[in-house]
């Protein structure tokens, strides 16, 4: 992998101009991630109290003949679908639902694999009602007890604890232009320097992309995407993430269950 | 309402190396009168002092220094500190981080936002963390999550309960990623705690927001709440902007969590001390 950042001796690209290509409506969704990666994907629904949340899919497929369970945040590709699935980001039967599903593959010995891409988690009354912080901190909990490997994919936006909520993983990994946040630019602008037109500006402080969390070591993985994005060219990126899950799932696959579970709490502590 | 005698404070050891824990003087001026927040009247701040630091006219708790809190609560003299040391450092080398720090320690006389330690409550021994509004809205950074994971896990070793009084305004914005990341760190200690069968009970004070409520304070095994508080996960401007409507009245108010089901109890600050005695005598091993 080259330096990040840097491409064909062309100017550094800005944090900025990363959120921008981390937002594109055009950029691959967890599906797609899930149709090119994963044979014979059966979707599971619902969260068994409340309903069903459409910006959260999950289910269970075969990497390379493993079953494996697979989450994601889901967003849409046009302004129709992105309504459909609010916009990627989930109410706390979402969060629920994930929970529900990452259980189950505790249960049957099925690694977990997550697909992050959400400005954050929904902000609404009745995500209030139903628990949002709630929701998320047991997903938190849960996560870090699994004796099962985990690894979590920010595949576009990661928002805050929206995201995180996915990714409790053995390892975290990010495409070169996802970014991973604690709020977006504009928030954190708006909420610091009250001017929320500054955004720009905090994204550069707030150090959200790939290149800087691999610096300061909340990520391990770097997915290199080529000139433009991801949608210039999926199967580069792809090629990249199945190779990476290949080499992942066989290392973890060497790990007793404890220490699976030993590695992943100990990933967090160090913060 | 009850009136309780103001109870001396507990007398800590102020010696080098451990913090002063506030003085309630540091945040209201004494002889003054203070505004309610909650019913609007202006009240004699000694008869504030006098009432367990409610409103004399309306009831309504107001905020806590941690000294306050651990007087109402802990057995006197029980207190025994736990990592008052750990130092605040600038992990993005954000600016005016250092300062900002600086600045919060003079004003509240505390090191960060949280201060953890073991006590005794009815006579019962046990670990607690107490978070304080007035070093930057209680936000969490890496030294408020490391304290309140060493607690955890130091209670999880001594096999001891602990309660966690929380408030904050969420994530500590200079820390970035590192604050988000402590979201999963106390989380995960929360479930070895509860893992080894142990008790933790959380009581959510206002205010209570963000990634804390996402994190630690919604995981107690009982959570109990003060009259009022506001609790939840967004703010409720980032809602409004949200859905593009006004929030309904108690939107957010301990009041509100409870008839959702996500708090056990609210509880008035003169009924705290004993009822967290009786659950954790219930618990006792």
């Amino acid at each position: 992998m080259g330096e990040v950042g840097v491409k064909n001796g062309q100017e550094k690209m800005e944090a900025w101009d990363r959120v921008t290509l981390s937002r594109k409506m055009e950029r691959l969704t967890a599906s797609e991630y899930i149709k090119h990666l994963f044979d014979d994907f059966i979707e599971l629904h619902g969260d068994r109290c409340f309903g069903d949340d459409p910006a959260m899919i999950g289910g269970i497929g075969l990497f390379e003949g493993q079953p494996v369970t697979v989450i994601g945040e889901q967003k849409g590709n046009n302004t129709k679908d992105n309504i459909y699935h609010n916009f990627g980001m989930p109410n706390p039967e979402g969060y629920r639902k994930a929970l529900r599903l990452m259980d189950q593959a505790d249960k049957f010995n099925r690694p977990i694999i997550c697909f992050v891409d959400t400005p954050g988690a929904f902000c609404g009354i009745g995500a209030e009602e139903r628990g949002q912080g709630e929701a998320i901190a047991r997903n938190l909990a849960k996560m870090s007890g699994y004796r099962v490997p985990i690894l979590s994919i920010v595949i576009g936006e990661g928002g805050s604890g929206g995201a995180l909520a996915l990714a409790v993983g053995n390892e975290v990994w990010m495409l070169e232009n996802a970014t991973y946040s604690i709020l977006s630019p504009e928030g954190f602008a708006s909420i610091l320097w009250k001017d929320s037109n500054r955004a720009k500006e905090a994204a550069e402080v707030m150090k959200i992309t790939a290149a800087d969390l691999k610096e300061l070591g909340i990520i391990e993985k770097v997915i290199t995407e080529p000139e433009g994005g991801v949608t210039e060219n999926p199967v580069m990126v792809i090629r990249q993430i199945r190779r990476g899950i290949r080499e992942f799932l066989k290392g973890m696959s060497e790990k007793t269950p404890d220490q699976i579970r030993e590695e992943r709490y100990e990933r967090f502590r160090k913060f | 309402m009850l009136k309780f005698k103001k109870t001396k404070y507990i007398s800590l050891d102020h010696t080098e190396n451990k913090p002063r824990i506030a003085k309630s003087q540091d945040v209201i001026p004494s002889g003054a009168w203070v505004k309610c927040q909650s019913c609007g009247e202006a009240v004699f701040h000694e008869a504030v002092e006098e009432n367990l630091q409610c409103c004399p006219k309306c009831g309504a708790p107001f905020r806590l220094t941690v000294e306050q809190r651990i007087e109402m609560t802990l057995d006197e003299g029980s207190f025994v500190e736990w990592d008052g040391e750990l130092e605040t450092r600038n992990v993005l080398s954000f600016p005016d981080y250092e300062q900002k720090i600086t600045a919060m320690k003079e004003k509240t006389g505390l090191r960060e936002g949280v201060v953890t330690g073991e006590g005794t409550i009815q006579g019962i021994k046990t670990a607690i963390a107490v978070m304080d509004s007035h070093f930057m809205m209680g936000s969490m950074g890496q030294v408020v999550g490391e304290k309140i994971t060493r607690a955890l896990e130091r209670a999880t070793k001594e096999e001891l309960p602990i309660v966690i009084f929380t408030t904050s305004g969420g994530a500590r914005m200079q820390e970035g990623m590192v604050s988000l990341m402590q979201m999963a760190k106390t989380s995960a200690a929360v479930e070895k705690h509860s893992k080894a069968g142990l008790l933790y009970i959380t009581v959510l004070t206002d205010p209570t927001t963000g990634g804390v409520t996402a994190s630690f304070a919604m995981l107690g095994d009982i959570i109990l709440a003060e009259p009022g508080a506001l609790i939840g996960f967004a703010g409720q401007r980032v809602i409004e902007q949200t859905i593009g409507q006004k929030l309904p009245e108690g939107f957010q108010r301990a009041e509100f969590l409870l008839e959702k089901g996500f708090v056990d109890r609210i509880v008035n600050r003169e009924d705290l001390k004993e009822e967290l005695g009786k659950i954790l005598s219930y618990h006792q091993r």
